[in-house]
């Protein structure tokens, strides 16, 4: 490490060679960072349709493999897939407003990998340990509906457009729920700071993690992050059965995929942050011998996984809401149990210290 | 109390996590899915699948250019040009079969006096271009030759009840 | 010249090229759209400023909330561009006064020192952890805490009177209630009889 700074401050003298080396350390981390997530979307999407799959009683891609290797089968599917994309047309509608259009995509994924920036994977591994962490996620999953709005109006297309409007209401909607149960998550830490969260989670065990005490937070935060990311059952923005694919209904070949990309990072996002404000993050389950000798890293891997199942087993599951039941469930449902724990849970920490810390609340506060 | 009972219920996401289970519990259950290529379902003998034009033993084409088949088919999908051949007896010298158009009805077998056109149990095949999908007499002729073991075999089995 | 001076009009050029932008676009759409980057572009010259808090938060409200809301309104208008030009000229001189106040008052604050405001202290650079909300937040619930509640109070008010302002009955139709179809159950709705196949003689 130093000596490459070193190489640099040698090549282009001590101001610049100092911060073109700040650049080129944070782009090599960025890559770090994409690489691998682009991969994992790539197997998301294997894994939903494996999953999905089995859930059906089917079995799912099996046929494409890498080399003929007999027990890869299948696990070529998401990259035979990505090929199929990159060779496809991408055809733009009659009187569709080219400019928009083309930058409708890059404006869907631009925040999803943006927002990947101050998550941290580790104690010491993060791009950028700001203190307003969380208020710049939450900015930059709200930036992602633009991408949507833009699609659907520059498709010049009614379902294209239906298809914008239903989901710019509900993400709108559904991030007032998700914003304060985050606030929960943040009154519990006091810190805004991503790394500090898990910190405050820190323990003996599984019980320390906001899981136990937010559980009904856990749970409003998951349900918005479904439906924020319009993943079934609140995929009325692409609803098939309605509006044929919603928003990117003219969408072909990469620019499809791009959507595509953005909508499954976002899930991973969501997991992700999930796994860090309630589960834990880095943090292993019991803090006993044979669990702390794995690293943070796989410990987080692990959660995002498991919540990830989760996205994938509630679309297995459940069918599609109603689009007037969604907006129900956002506003008359999750927005006053937010409030009631805030006010709850704001009551519990202003409890003389004494009462704090008897045992059941000496864990949390 | 029922009230009660269900508003705790809803919000312990009770129907929700039952569904759930289901789906769970589905996922380890044995798959029932055919490996196509691999595993093939059985077939009935009187599947009707890809045309094809038989001969007799002796090697001479059954087909009479009746033109019965042509008359019946529903789809128009077969055309039939004939002539007499120098022996005295009327053959086709064109049998064309647009399996674009054929609905696999089997209404052709059925009307053919004498066996010649069939429908056999062939059903993966397809065409790249749009003019592959036109089976001429010699194509049918050669899948009748080429499978006439499992068509007489079929022709056998339902015998019975035709 | 710095990477953050750099970085300064980078940022300067971008916000004045789409704030003009905002103006002139024939299309409201592109209007809202520019509106939209001029709000990001500001958000990154706060962050030079180092209001982290406050530029996250303005993308976070304007940008991820009340922009998203007027895009929708302006899409779903079919607004009528002719229309709207109509009064340009009757207007012009009350806008051109508004303009000439706003840059007169800026320039009041900007020209700071040939008016004798010399005191006005540029913000002092702090270290990595200091935190901006941090302090943010303890001088709003402390020191404004009064002024900071009134406003609370003043956006519910509005909130409430807009929703009672829109919300209205009518009698002509029978509104389904979400509430009440949930509460459904299985018994209510279905009824299982068996009914014997063979007919009994």
């Amino acid at each position: 490490m130093e000596y490459f700074q070193q190489q640099f401050i040698d090549l282009f003298g001590t101001e610049w060679g100092a911060m073109l080396y700040t650049l080129a350390s944070n782009m090599t981390f960025i890559f770090a960072i994409v690489v691998p997530l682009l991969l994992g979307v790539a197997y998301l999407t294997f894994a939903e349709r494996k999953i999905i799959a089995y859930m059906q009683i089917r079995v799912g891609p099996n046929r494409v493999t890498f080399f003929g290797i007999p027990w890869l089968r299948g696990w070529g599917q998401p990259i035979a897939d990505a090929v199929k994309a990159i060779m496809k047309e991408i055809v733009i509608p009659t009187g569709a407003n080219k400019f928009l259009f083309i930058l409708a995509p890059v404006l869907t994924i631009m925040p999803a990998l943006a927002a990947w920036a101050v998550i941290p994977f580790s104690p010491e591994l993060v791009l950028a340990d700001i203190n307003a962490g969380l208020l710049y996620i939450l900015a930059m999953t709200s930036m992602g509906i633009y991408g949507i709005i833009i699609a659907g109006w520059a498709s010049n297309s009614k379902y294209a457009f239906l298809g914008a409007m239903r989901s710019a209401a509900q993400v709108v909607s559904y991030e007032l729920a998700m914003g304060f149960a985050l606030v929960c998550v943040l009154m519990m830490s006091q810190s805004l700071n991503l790394g500090d969260i898990v910190n405050g989670q820190q323990g003996s065990s599984l019980l320390n993690w906001y899981l136990i005490p937010l559980f009904p937070m856990f749970l409003v935060y998951l349900i918005s992050g479904v439906a924020e990311t319009n993943r079934a059952p609140f995929d009325v923005a692409e609803g098939e059965s309605e509006i044929v694919a919603g928003f990117h209904v003219d969408y072909s070949g990469m620019a499809f995929t791009v959507f595509f990309l953005a909508e499954y990072s976002n899930m991973i996002l969501v997991a992700t942050l999930t796994s860090i404000m309630f589960l834990g993050g880095w943090l292993p389950p019991i803090d006993i011998m044979p669990f702390t000798l794995i690293p943070g890293f796989v410990w987080l891997l692990l959660k995002i996984a498991f919540v990830l199942f989760l996205f994938l087993w509630f679309r297995a599951t459940f069918p599609r809401y109603r689009y007037d039941q969604i907006m129900r469930l956002g506003w008359k449902v999750f927005i006053p149990i937010t409030l009631i724990w805030i006010v709850v849970l704001g009551g519990i920490m202003q409890l003389p210290e004494t009462m704090r810390n008897t045992f059941p609340l000496n864990i949390w506060f | 109390m029922n009230r009660i009972k269900n508003f705790f219920s809803t919000f312990l996401l009770f129907e929700l996590l039952k569904g759930m289970a289901v789906t769970g519990r589905y996922l380890f259950k044995p798959k029932i899915t055919v490996h196509f290529p691999e595993e093939k379902t059985p077939l009935s003998p009187r599947f009707r699948g890809l045309h094809a034009l038989r001969r007799y033993p002796n090697g001479e084409e059954r087909c009479i250019a009746c033109k019965l088949c042509e008359a019946v088919c529903p789809a128009m999908a077969i055309t039939i040009d004939s002539e007499q051949r120098a022996d005295g007896t009327r053959r086709t010298t064109r049998y064309d079969i647009d399996l674009a158009k054929c609905i696999f009805c089997g209404f052709c077998e059925e009307s053919c006096p004498v066996d010649s056109i069939v429908e056999t149990r062939i059903l993966e095949y397809h065409g790249e271009k749009r003019g592959d999908l036109i089976y001429t007499k010699e194509m049918l002729l050669a899948i009748g030759d080429r499978y006439e073991e499992q068509i007489a075999k079929d022709r056998e089995a339902d015998a019975r009840y035709r | 010249m710095s990477f953050q001076d750099i970085l300064f009009y980078i940022f300067s050029a971008i916000l004045v090229a789409a704030a003009l932008g905002v103006i002139t676009m024939r299309n409201p759409v592109n209007s809202a759209l520019l509106l939209v980057l001029s709000f990001v572009t500001c958000a990154g010259l706060w962050l030079l400023l180092e209001a982290e808090f406050l530029a996250i938060t303005l993308v976070l409200v304007y940008v991820g909330a009340v922009m998203v809301l007027f895009l929708f309104v302006v899409m779903m208008l079919d607004i009528n561009l002719d229309r709207l030009r109509e009064g340009f000229w009757k207007w012009f001189p009350f806008g051109a006064m508004v303009a000439l106040i706003m840059v007169a008052e800026m320039s009041l604050v900007l020209m700071g020192k040939y008016f004798g405001l010399e005191e006005m202290p540029a913000p002092m650079p702090h270290d990595a952890d200091y935190s901006n909300t941090r302090e943010l937040g303890r001088l709003i619930y402390t020191e404004y805490v009064y002024a900071f509640e009134l406003a609370a109070v003043l956006l519910l008010v509005a909130m409430v009177a807009a929703i009672a302002l829109t919300l209205r009955h009518r009698e002509d139709k029978r509104p389904t209630d979400s509430s009440k179809q949930v509460k459904v159950k299985k018994e209510d709705r279905l009824r299982i009889v068996s009914i014997s196949t063979i007919k009994k003689d």
